[in-house]
Formats: structure tokens, sequence, C-alpha cells
């Protein structure tokens, strides 16, 4: 039956470091590395854009589109009411390329093609180029909370009735010189890590990834529905001395939830020490859930936050926690409510909350 | 019924002046400062004409309080500023208890800072300080720590309608119950790397801009910041604030055309004004004055007019670009605009497209060409489009009419 104030998730499209572009395959066969950064696992793009077209596009570009494409068709979507992206940092590609080449040429000799696609709308507006989509159309651009921005809005659209379906998604990309630049901050592991260790191992530093995931968010729910997406929450802490385990019972308060009921954690614990500290604050509290983590698979990157709905949903469908993401198995036989839970630095925090429809 | 929105506050800084009534003084005098770069080491410095901020970044830094220990981007220093001057003007320093949003909008970020120290960031340790100050989000954190907001924030980026667009959400929220009220605009300063950038696109004009001129030839780009405050009717119950005017209409559409280029039909303008004004639930004839995107570039203002003339089939309002004053203050440019559109709006003037002598020959309208005083402004509506064809129209009434 469907809920008039629900919201469900209907498609997923997930490009990431893992073979997640296939919803017949979860996370059964896991791209193992030993290093300090992960990169996309990227798919034909002439699958899903003319070449004509895809000649010129930029990298981050060609992630959205086909993820987008991904997520369209597999809840059989024509056409969305309003597409919505979060991007902590857009297109990096070509942001440098136009940089560099500004830089080096001494602002002599320069083409308007990596201008022209470096704003960080460039990937909403290029899908809604493809598809003809002339409805609503956003980006948001708030580092840790850019795809839960995206969500919010969507969320806000489909609760008022001003759209029933929506395309939301969050996608950044790592390139070599944000690599560099981001571990001089400190953010990466000094020395290469194991996918499977990463976690397991206490040190300084995570590991870089990146990725672009798209969710159908529809106000009717269909055959092809994952979950219902039934709340989310941005906080910061630093404005904030209020506990951890107080901020999730006001937020799930609110969504008519008790602590007991959360079947799951899926936490973005990303094997970096001073950040471990939320999480454990958070699931410690949580002592009937499973815990479950993704950042050892996708890396971290602003906008991560959608690998980990895409997992939880995933989970959500299947009632199955891949093994190469439990922390601690869940304990109930069915899984009906999941709770992701990630922070970005210890800045950007989110809840979001999903049950089994 | 959800709940009305009413703009509190205005917080302004431009190339005409460092606060409202400064840029109110320059438009009521006609003046635009319009010339050469000063502020930024770029070879094109004398090639272009662009509208900067008068003051630098370590006068903006002392006039806004602020210690030289931590790394600011101009970006961030102009949008302190604005949004300070909205939110005293709210009076929000006193009004303490309100779930107060911030919502910005900015699409270079901290470039300003990326650009001179990129070779730095990448191969030594000096200036990384400045590498947190290089994505969108910055600035509007710094905003919030300024004024010590500590509930929702968010940044947009949809290049030159994000500060309409920041305007436009942030009014979703508060109808949504999600925020009593929000400090919501945008912020841009010039860098060498958007006046590169639309500098190999051909579309800057080496002289003044001529908006919906036949002779037009391009964009002055501008820099600055603009902030609006934004209360739901309840909260303003609570605030007692004077309304200045009310945000009834809000129209968000994709051209899906190209990524830089308008179509010559207008589809996505006239598809943002008309679902801005279905919002306000007012007709055409209403609109008593529209502040258009008016860039000055050949395709913009012949796509812009040709919306207007489709949308408005029977007397066409008062139309005029203020760029000529402000220049195209890119992402800030939709705040910026917003307020020009109330200033007049509260004053009864139609504010002039300056630099406008030749008619265009496709359209059958003429944008006003001098300032008109004494008029009996009810509906303004402010037009913003970017890049990726995301057009937004805002529609301000006057408060207390029906």
């Amino acid at each position: 039956m469907t809920n008039l104030n629900a919201i469900y998730i209907n498609g997923l499209g997930n490009l990431s470091p893992q073979k997640t572009t296939d919803s017949s395959h979860f996370l059964d066969e896991v791209n193992r590395v030993q290093s300090n950064r992960l990169a996309c696992i990227e798919p034909n793009y002439r699958d899903f854009i003319s070449p004509d077209i895809l000649r010129r596009m930029g990298r981050l570009i060609k992630m959205g589109v086909a993820s987008s494409r991904i997520c369209l068709a597999d809840a059989g979507c024509v056409m969305p009411d309003a597409i919505i992206t979060g991007t902590g940092l857009g297109c990096l590609e070509d942001t440098e390329k136009f940089l560099t080449t500004l830089i080096r040429n001494n602002e002599e000799l320069l083409t308007p093609t990596s201008f022209i696609q470096s704003t960080h709308n460039t990937v909403s507006a290029q899908i809604a180029l493809l598809l003809k989509c002339h409805n609503y159309n956003f980006t948001y651009v708030h580092r840790g909370w850019s795809f839960e921005s995206a969500l919010l809005d969507a969320m806000i659209q489909l609760r008022n009735g001003k759209a029933s379906k929506v395309l939301a998604g969050g996608m950044d990309e790592l390139t070599n010189g944000s690599f560099e630049i981001s571990r001089r901050l400190g953010l990466w592991r000094m020395k290469p890590a194991d996918t499977f260790e990463l976690l397991k191992t206490t040190a300084r530093g995570s590991i870089a990834g990146e990725g672009s995931a798209f969710f159908l968010l529809s106000s009717a729910q269909s055959d092809t529905t994952y979950a219902v997406l039934t709340g989310m929450n941005t906080f910061n802490r630093k404005a904030s001395p209020v506990s951890l385990p107080r901020l999730l019972s006001d937020f799930l308060e609110r969504s008519g939830t008790g602590p007991e009921e959360i079947d799951l954690a899926v936490c973005g614990l990303n094997g970096d020490t001073s950040s471990a500290r939320p999480y454990k604050e958070l699931t410690g509290s949580l002592n009937n859930a499973g815990i479950a983590a993704w950042k050892h698979l996708s890396g971290e990157y602003m906008t991560s936050s959608a690998f980990g709905l895409w997992m939880a949903s995933m989970i959500m469908k299947k009632q199955q926690v891949p093994e190469a993401a439990v922390i601690r198995p869940p304990g109930a036989k069915t899984i009906k409510t999941i709770l992701i839970y990630n922070h970005y630095l210890d800045l950007n925090h989110s809840f979001i909350l999903i049950r089994k429809p | 019924m959800p709940s009305r929105i009413f703009v509190t506050g205005l917080g302004f800084i431009s190339g005409l002046g460092n606060n409202v009534q400064e840029n109110l003084d320059s438009l009521l005098d006609l003046r635009s400062f319009i010339g050469p770069v000063r502020h930024i080491d770029t070879s094109l410095k004398h090639e272009l004409a662009v509208s900067e901020v008068s003051l630098t970044n370590d006068e903006l830094m002392r006039d806004a309080g602020l210690s030289a220990k931590s790394a600011y981007s101009r970006n961030a220093l102009l949008g302190i500023i604005a949004a300070k001057e909205a939110f005293l003007h709210a009076r929000l320093d006193k009004h303490t208890g309100l779930n107060t949003g911030l919502i910005s909008g900015t699409t270079v970020g901290g470039m300003d800072e990326c650009e001179k120290y990129y070779q730095d960031f990448l191969t030594n340790d000096s200036k990384n300080r400045f590498i947190e100050t290089y994505d969108c989000a910055d600035s509007t954190e710094k905003i919030a720590d300024h004024l010590g907001l500590k509930g929702f924030i968010t940044t947009i980026s949809t290049a030159c309608s994000s500060a309409a667009n920041a305007i436009g959400f942030a009014s979703r929220m508060m109808r949504a119950g999600k925020l009593d009220c929000a400090v919501a605009g945008g912020t841009e300063s010039l860098t060498r790397f958007h006046l590169n950038g639309f500098n190999a696109l051909k579309i800057l004009d080496k002289l003044p801009c001529r908006p919906f001129d036949a002779t037009r030839n391009g964009i002055n780009l501008g820099e600055g910041a603009a902030y609006l405050v934004l209360e739901t009717e309840e909260t303003n119950q609570k605030t007692g604030n004077p309304v200045l005017c009310e945000l009834v209409g809000y129209g968000n559409a994709c051209e899906a055309f190209h990524q830089t280029a308008s179509s010559p039909d207008g589809a996505g303008a006239y598809l943002a004004m008309k679902k801005a004004l279905d919002m306000s639930g007012e007709t055409p004839d209403a609109i008593d004055y529209i502040n258009a995107h008016g860039t000055g570039t050949d395709n913009n203002d012949l796509s812009e007019g040709r919306a207007i003339e489709k949308l408005f089939t029977g007397k066409i309002p008062y139309v005029s670009s203020t760029k000529p004053f402000t220049g195209h203050m890119t992402s800030a440019a939709g705040s910026a605009e917003a307020i020009i559109s109330i200033l007049g709006l509260q004053q009864g003037i139609i504010w002039p497209n300056m630099n406008f002598l030749t008619p265009m020959p496709e359209l059958k309208f003429q944008p006003a060409g001098e300032i008109i005083r004494g008029v009996d402004i009810k509906l303004v509506m402010s037009n913003s489009f970017g890049f990726g064809g995301n057009d937004s129209t805002l529609i301000f009434k006057k408060h207390g009419i029906h």
C-alpha cells in the first residue's frame, strides 16, 4: 500500500571503485587493492552516451550521466520531475585543466571547453540536456552535506506534491592534483592500505576515493522499490555539545522510530583514527543493531554517503549484508530499519533512515 | 496553507558601494564604476571593463573585524560583509531562539586564492591554509561562523542563477516548516579563472555593456555579495520586523538546450518566468517591472526578450537590466538584482537600462532608457539565468496590498 507521505527509493545507479553498476551482483566479488586511493571502475561510456558527445565530455560528467542512466533504467523512469545533484568539488578535471593552462600560458591561447565544463552544475545540466528534461534542476556544493542537501530538496518536493519522481545523486571525482593537495592536509594514509585491513588498522588518514550514485525517489511504491526513505538530518557537532545518542534519539523520534528498532547501522568508518570516535560513540548506544561500513570499498570523498545509501538500499532489498561490508552481523532475521550515519572530517554529520517497504 | 514569506533584511556590497545605502545612492545618481581591473594581477587588466568592489582584501578584513590569523578568500570576505548587514538589518542578533538557516550561492568559491597558490598547493606546504578556502562551501561556513548561525546551512551552485536559487530554496525550506527564517543570497569575487573563461568564450565587452541594445557586444563582469533575510509570517509576528516586501513567486527550469547558450526562442527563460508567475497566482499584466537577466550578449538578450514577449502578450511591463550599473555579478547576480528590484519597489522607481540607445530590430519592446520616478509598483520580477540552462525567476510583491 502506498503511504501518502512516504518516499520510495525505486531505482539505483552507482558507479564506484567496486563492480556496482550491475544490480544482479552485490559486492560479492570485491576489488581488493593495496593503495591509499581508489579509482572508479568505469563502464564503456558508449553504452550510455553517443561518441560525438562523449569525446568532449569531462570525466565526472561521464560518470554522472552513466550512473543516472543506470538509475533511470533501473526504476523504469523516462522523465524525472526534477534532477538534483550534490557534489563537493565538482568537475575537478576540467577545472584543473583550465587553471593549469591559464597559469602555464600566462592567460593566453585559452579554449573555453574546460571552462564551460568546470562549473559544478554541469553534471545535472548535461543529464537534463541529454534527456531534454526542462524540469527543476539544482546543484548543491556543500562538502559533506552536498548529497544530503540534494536529498533534502528531493524530499521536500515529493512531500509537497511538486514532484512525484525525483532523480537525486551525489558525485565527486579524484584527480592526481586533488589527491596530492588533500594529502598535504593529512587526509590520506601515508602507506598503502589493504582494502580488507583498512578498518582494522589504526593510523592517521583514510584512503581517497570517488564515485557517482543516483537514486530515483518517488511518492509511489513500485515493483522496483528498494526501500522507504524515512528521514534525513544534517547536523554540526561543533555547534552542539549534545551527545550523538541524544541527537540520534531526537532524529528517530521525528521519524516515529525507537533506537531499538534499528537493525543495522551503516557507518562511514574510514580507517582514520581521529574520525573513528563519533562512530564508536553512536554504535556504542546501538547494542541490538548490526554494523556495516563502506569506505574501505569506496574510499573517502565528500559525497560518499551516496555510496552508503546505495549499499543500505541494496541490503534492504536483498536482505543480505555483503560479507565485505560487515563489522558486526545484525541479530534480526529480517532487516526492517537501517540507519546510515556519516561524517566528513567531523564537520558535516548526517543521519539517513530507511525502512523496508 | 503554506506560510507567506516576508523579506525583512537586506545586505549588499558591489562596485556601486559597500552597503545597501551606498548602492542605492549610486543607483539614484546613475553612477557606474565600470573600468579596468585593479585588484587582480591579470594580463587582461587593461583589456576588460569590470565592476570591482573598491575595497582591498585587507580593508574588507578590517571592516569585518577579522583577524589575519585565519585564511579568507575574497569570496568569503564579500559574503561576510553583505550577510552581516542583512542579519543586523533584520535584528537577528537580538531575536534569539529562531531556527535560522543560511543558504548561499557561489560558483568560483575560493578560486581567487587557489589560482595564486595552486603550484604551492601541489609542491610545498607554504600555503596549505588556503587549500581549505578553495571549495564553494568555505565562504558559507565562514559566514555562518561569523554570524553564529548553528542551524541548517548549505551552498548552491547553478552558475549565474545560484543566488536566485538560494533565495528560492530558502523559501521552500521555510514553507516546508524546516526553518523559521533564513539568510539567503550569494557571493562571488572576480578571479583570473572566470575572467579568462568568459574571455575565451568571447562574450566580454571591452566597452561598458549595453543590454537590449542592437549594438550590444557582451558582458562586463562584476563582483560582490548580496543577502536577504526571509521570515515566515509566523516568525515575523514574533520579531515584529518591518516587512520590506513579500516573496510571492519562484520558478526554476532547465532549458536543456546547450551548456552555455540560450535557445533563440527563450524556452527556458519563458518556463522560469511562467512557473514563478503561476506560483504567485498573479496574471502577467499585474507585473509592473522586470529586472532582466540582460547580460548584454547577443544571445541572452534576444532569447530573454523573446521569452518576455511570449509571456507578456498584452502590455509589456517596464524592463531593464541593471548590469550596466553593477556588472554581471555571476553567482551573486540573483540576490543583488533582487535587492535592486526591491529598492525600486520601495521607492517607486523604475531603474534605467543604462547605455541603451539603439532598439533591437527583433524585439517589439524597448527597455526603460531613463530612470522613472513616482511609479506605483506592486509586483517586480527578477530573472537570473546560468550556464547549463539553469534558469530562475523571483517575484516580489509590495507588502500590505491585496
